[in-house]
């Protein structure tokens, strides 16, 4: 059994706003382990993204409260102070972000940006850590790195400024990698090239890693794990083929029924599903899929419990629906025709 | 999509060039050009919808923003309904400006956050001066329905909006005029998957409604086949494959095109495995200087010396399929015999470099190509 470096229990991230209090996160368990790749999915204002960032300390704020733990090797995160936390950022969790055009500081000469990140967490001279950016940039598949490490951010392409953001995250060797929608601004042809790229790091750099995407597709042949999040919560989780060959939550249905697929003859119209996430202010009562899930009945008022209905141990899901009915309606619904009543 | 594709052309582009220059000094002497779009030719017939695709860098967005005469075409003519538009000036072009409308990619940059909804969908009828203010309010709360959102939020701010909400926005503010044709540049890309095929399926409804013809633009071959009639790709500023939509999924001839479908991600784990991926190496090249002979050869897999240095002509398959490639994919020596240049090939192409035979040399037939095979 592979090492388990990060076990995130039952956390909990809420805001205090002028409106209420969001619930961002509400109540999110999931493992990481070294060499496997954990995928999390689901729409905006799902909390992957605060959840991630809560990994990393980014969101402790005065108005932000924290519940629950994120043990990393045995210490629980939450409880550091910031200087402590500091050792951990980027040290044992680096983090690759979303826009890679805004997330390189323009000013600064590609090289000098990760020179600064080795800097911060490593007493090296300035030469070595140039050394080991040139390294870096040659790892991450950037061809003459040792002229284009004193580019700036604008002479280099979107893929490329990703590929420089992944080499400044692993810069100090972390051994969890957390990467928060990384292919989502970028074509689908370099897309595949950084999503290659993670897998293969992974293993050179022995990390574990956690791969955030609203994309079921990008996932599909990367990840280890996945657990969909919807509104805060959990909804599923599954080993990788579970979830794509037995997926047990509606909203999962939705999710892969909205990909225009080309392995499968071209449907009349897509699936997609109607409305859109609910407030995470007033989250509805019981199930919150429920006000857009075709399948929903009167038991649904009830919040149903995260747990394991299927044969699969550790196949988890938030549904009341009966398994055998799960099953017979599915296909209906991911093929994107009318569901009929439950 | 729709069923009635084989309309008279709507718009048509003939050898359509669009260089940028880059000046320098103080003379603002030129000193190269950006080639952005290099000779393109192509028609898009009434009521269809014609998908151009290519990676980022690739020309797709400046032609279409050519097309619609926001830039000026360096050479080449721009036909609307036959009538040739590509040195209309500002005045004549206006009542066309009614016929030709654009949705932007970015749903957060492509709407003022200072002004209202209504007054965002409002203006282009109050700019063609059409009805009072009355009849402009109550045709801009029909228009939010139309595509799906609340006539109550006729007095709200782009900010207090989703960015789906954003983009059937800019959807109504597009079809306020009740144009012809619609240039959507990478409409949904922005998007969440599940708000995207709600997007997809919108945009099909209005075209119905509406009698609409679309050029769709986009980088994701997954997105374009489910709107599109016909599909156009495009690599460093030139046509390199045209083909009707079912049969460039089938049967791609170019070897961009196959590697543009092998890119798209399929979520079914098991099959993503099984099937060849293939990765492109590097990026897109510079425009200013393109490579020569065919532009994709640095990253063709099969390239030889003729990809270096001959153009290939844009050859007729049959079928409307058009394809610009020294090595053609998927295609059996009969047809390759009867291969004709096309009237779409760029003017500096040497149309006598025809792919014309096969022997001697491997290429990849239907079922060994990295593109997905449908069941």
């Amino acid at each position: 059994m592979a090492e388990r470096l990060l076990e995130v229990d039952d956390l909990s991230v809420h805001f205090a706003t002028e409106d209420g209090v969001v619930r961002a996160v509400d109540g999110v368990s999931f493992d990481v382990e070294r060499g496997k790749v954990l995928g999390i999915v689901g729409e905006s204002g799902s909390g992957k993204s605060v959840t991630a960032m809560t990994l990393m300390g980014l969101t402790r704020d005065v108005n932000a409260r924290f519940g629950g733990e994120v043990n990393y090797r045995g210490r629980n995160l939450l409880e550091l102070s910031e200087s402590e936390m500091q050792r951990y950022r980027g040290n044992e969790i680096g983090m690759i972000f979303q826009d890679p055009m805004t997330s390189l500081n323009p000013v600064y000469r590609i090289g000098e940006q990760i020179v600064e990140a080795i800097q911060t967490h490593e007493k090296v001279d300035k030469r070595s850590a140039g050394r080991r950016a040139v390294e870096l940039l040659r790892q991450v598949g950037i061809p003459n790195p040792e002229s284009r490490v004193d580019d700036f951010p604008h002479q280099f392409s979107g893929g490329m400024r990703q590929r420089a953001m992944i080499a400044m995250a692993l810069s100090c060797n972390p051994s969890i990698l957390i990467a928060d929608e990384p292919t989502t601004a970028l074509d689908v042809t370099i897309q595949a090239q950084i999503v290659e790229l993670i897998s293969v790091l992974k293993d050179d750099f022995d990390s574990g890693v956690i791969m955030i995407t609203h994309d079921l597709g990008v996932v599909a042949d990367i990840a280890d794990e996945i657990i969909v999040m919807y509104a805060g919560r959990v909804v599923e989780r599954a080993a990788t083929r579970d979830l794509f060959y037995d997926p047990q939550m509606p909203y999962t249905w939705g999710l892969l029924g909205s990909i225009p697929r080309l392995d499968r003859p071209r449907p009349d119209r897509l699936h997609s599903i109607t409305g859109a996430p609910p407030s995470l202010i007033n989250a509805p009562p019981g199930c919150r899929f429920r006000p857009r899930c075709p399948h929903a009945f009167a038991k649904c008022v009830e919040e149903p419990p995260l747990e394991n209905h299927v044969e699969t141990p550790g196949h988890l899901d938030r549904c009341w629906l009966d398994v055998e009915v799960k099953r017979s309606v599915r296909a209906a619904t991911i093929a994107g025709e009318a569901p009929e009543a439950a | 999509m729709s069923a009635n594709g084989g309309g008279a052309p709507l718009i048509e582009v003939r050898h359509v060039k669009k260089y940028f220059p880059i000046r320098k000094g103080v003379l603002q002497r030129e000193v190269a050009r950006v080639h952005a779009v290099d000779d393109v030719s192509f028609a898009v017939r009434e009521g269809e919808t014609l998908g151009l695709v290519g990676e980022s860098g690739c020309g797709k967005s400046t032609l279409g923003r050519t097309i619609v005469r926001l830039l000026e075409p360096t050479d080449g003519q721009i036909l609307f309904q036959g009538r040739p538009i590509e040195k209309l000036g500002a005045r004549r072009l206006r009542p066309l400006r009614r016929e030709m409308q654009m949705v932007f990619q970015d749903p957060y940059a492509s709407l003022n956050p200072r002004k209202r909804i209504g007054q965002i969908i409002g203006d282009p009828l109050k700019i063609h001066g059409i009805g009072d203010k009355r009849e402009r309010k109550a045709q801009v709360e029909q228009l939010l329905e139309t595509v799906g959102l609340s006539p109550e939020h006729y007095n709200r701010f782009p900010h207090e909006f989703s960015g789906g909400q954003r983009q059937r926005i800019g959807i109504a503010r597009a079809l306020a005029l009740r144009p012809k044709l619609v240039v959507a540049d990478e409409p949904v890309s922005a998007l969440d998957v599940s708000i995207q095929s709600q997007m997809l399926n919108l945009l099909e409804d209005l075209q119905d409604e509406f009698k609409l013809t679309y050029l769709f633009i986009a980088h994701d071959l997954g997105v374009v086949r489910h709107v599109s009639d016909r599909i156009a790709v495009m690599y460093l500023g030139k046509l390199v494959e045209l083909s009707p939509a079912e049969e460039l999924y089938r049967r791609p001839i170019m070897p961009y095109t196959e590697a543009l479908l092998s890119a798209v991600p399929i979520p079914d784990p098991d099959l993503a495995a099984k099937r060849e991926r293939i990765v492109l190496e590097g990026d897109v090249p510079s425009p200013i200087n393109p490579p020569s002979g065919c532009r994709f050869h640095p990253r063709c897999r099969y390239a030889t010396q003729v990809c270096r240095e001959v153009e290939p002509p844009l050859a007729d398959y049959g079928n409307g399929h058009l394809a610009a490639c020294h090595h053609p994919l998927n295609v059996d020596a009969a047809t390759l015999a009867t291969v004709q240049a096309a009237p779409q090939s760029p003017a500096e192409a040497d149309e006598e470099a025809l792919p014309r035979d096969t022997s001697g040399e491997s290429h990849p037939v239907e079922g060994e190509t990295g593109a997905p095979q449908t069941p």
